[in-house]
């Protein structure tokens, strides 16, 4: 949707984290983490539980403000959420509103960014086609499966126009096929907005398969352990990049540095 | 559902016969029972010279009116409390202290400040409807999805919004139980006042019938008082499910 941004910030990293530290209390989740995200970069971030992956994630949507250090989006400091930053949460479930239509819970993206009432109708049903669910408009997310309420929270997130999509293991509660095409959906997406990603996640081949890049984070406090640059050529294929030795090799090394980190 | 409504009203139906049986065959004189048909009779004659539909009237419009105020001073305090939580912590004390005085407690004063009529008996409803909606919308704020409040966030939606799209849809099943709760707290506290104080509706009519000796009177505003309050609160039900059914059914499935 937006053209390929040619103007000086396109150099600046659209995500930098510089030295942020997090502690609640005397308890630091993160320690003095550095991260460069280029535009157009999708970066998985895997790690153990405890290394703060999820914690990473608020703080690059701005919902937790960094103890120290600061985080700046296209240049400039972060001083809470912004509409442009898309936060994809994992509870789908608990993410949407029950009493609203799949209509409905886009349209509450459109409405907070004062998005005139006659032009909703056309957004959302673009938004519907693109993920897939085009003429369930009038359904509610009860009678939604799974995975469908998971298309309707990312088309949600879409309708924000987002520059950065923050994504918080958003398929891990869905079952292999779903997910796989929903990872399938989520690159194509992608490749088409041109947003930048930043995907929590804890399955190792799912961070091989969507990212340009794993961080691997080491937990007690949180820090980076690992920054493995993923040259899989694209498009991507569940079947045949899978089945690359560059993938199972990439797989290995992420795997030897879970293995180490949990230990 | 439908083969077996009738056996629901087996037991009443041979209890109001044996009643009946039992007053005629010791042909009572009681002054505080009295025969079916005999308050059947009472019923229609209190019926058609207009003084139940009169009463009827005067209860449901304190009781109705004193629920409104109440309610609404109710709702709008337990979604201050519920936004503004260091609020909720300084009038935490105080309203403990207050909310435990039985309503009638306050009927002297009541009628010291109002005199008898309409006004007092409103205060009274009032004042006892405040407290549970106040309460329970309290509580239901403070039980909405924390998901929800992040997504409200995360989309920067002004208070407003957060308040009249998030919020209070997400609150108002368990608002609208506080409400039913509040309707059949507003008719008992209303009868109540009448009874001991206040002359109309239909709890002064009960005092009046049971000072002149009527007991079959008395018994038909008691058992009319029954079936006003039953559709008093099967309307309330309908118009929950009415309005709410979507959000009330994901409640209770929750």
């Amino acid at each position: 949707m937006r053209a390929p941004d040619t103007t000086v910030k396109a150099a600046a990293p659209v995500i930098a984290f510089d030295k942020i530290t997090l502690a609640f209390g005397a308890k630091t989740i993160i320690s003095d983490l550095s991260l460069e995200i280029g535009r157009g970069e999708i970066v998985c971030v895997i790690g153990p539980s405890g290394c703060g992956k999820t914690t990473a994630l608020r703080v690059a949507g701005g919902l937790i403000p960094p103890t120290k250090g600061t985080v700046r989006l296209l240049g400039e400091p972060m001083a809470g959420p912004r509409r442009d930053v898309a936060i994809v949460f994992q509870d789908y479930a608990k993410a949407l509103l029950p009493w609203r239509t799949a209509a409905g819970n886009i349209s509450l993206a459109l409405e907070a960014a004062g998005v005139a009432q006659s032009e909703r109708g056309d957004r959302i049903r673009d938004l519907l086609t693109k993920v897939g669910l085009a003429g369930h408009e009038d359904k509610y997310p009860t009678e939604m499966s799974g995975g469908m309420q998971q298309r309707i929270q990312i088309a949600r997130c879409l309708a924000q126009d987002p520059a950065v999509l923050l994504m918080d293991e958003p398929f891990g509660a869905l079952d292999a096929m779903t997910r796989q095409g929903l990872q399938d959906e989520m690159l194509a997406i992608v490749a088409e907005t041109g947003a930048t990603v930043f995907f929590v996640t804890h399955d190792l081949e799912e961070a091989v398969y969507l990212g340009d890049r794993v961080i691997g984070l080491l937990p007690h406090p949180g820090r980076i352990g690992i920054d493995q640059r993923i040259d899989l050529p694209r498009p991507r294929n569940q079947l045949e990049t899978r089945e690359t030795l560059e993938f199972l090799r990439l797989r290995r090394t992420l795997f030897d540095f879970i293995e180490k980190a949990e230990h | 559902m439908k083969r077996a409504w009738w056996k629901g009203l087996v037991v009443p139906a041979a209890l109001i016969v044996l009643a009946e049986l039992a007053m005629r065959v010791q042909g009572s004189t009681s002054m505080s029972l009295a025969a079916p048909s005999d308050i059947v009779a009472a019923f229609f004659a209190i019926l058609f010279d207009g003084s139940l539909l009169l009463a009827t009237r005067d209860t449901l419009v304190s009781a109705g009116i004193g629920l409104a105020a109440g309610g609404f001073i109710g709702l709008a305090l337990g979604i201050l409390f519920g936004l503004v939580k260091p609020l909720d912590r300084l009038m935490e004390v105080t309203i403990e202290a207050i909310r435990p005085i039985p309503s009638v407690a306050i009927l002297p004063i009541a009628m010291l400040v109002f005199g008898f009529g309409y006004r007092m008996e409103i205060a009274i409803v009032a004042f006892s409807c405040l407290w549970p909606v106040m309460i329970m919308t309290r509580s239901a704020m403070a039980g909405i999805e924390p998901r929800l409040l992040e997504v409200s966030r995360a989309l920067r939606l002004s208070t407003w919004d957060r308040v009249h799209k998030i919020v209070l849809p997400a609150a108002l099943p368990r608002i609208m139980v506080a409400f039913r709760l509040a309707a059949s707290i507003a008719l008992v506290v209303a009868v109540t006042v009448e009874i001991a104080a206040n002359p109309l509706g239909l709890g002064y009519g009960i005092l009046v019938a049971q000072q002149a000796l009527q007991p079959a009177v008395m018994l038909a505003y008691l058992v009319w008082i029954g079936i006003v309050g039953y559709l008093l609160n099967a309307a309330l039900s309908l118009m929950q499910q009415r309005l709410f059914g979507r959000a009330g059914r994901v409640e209770a499935a929750s």
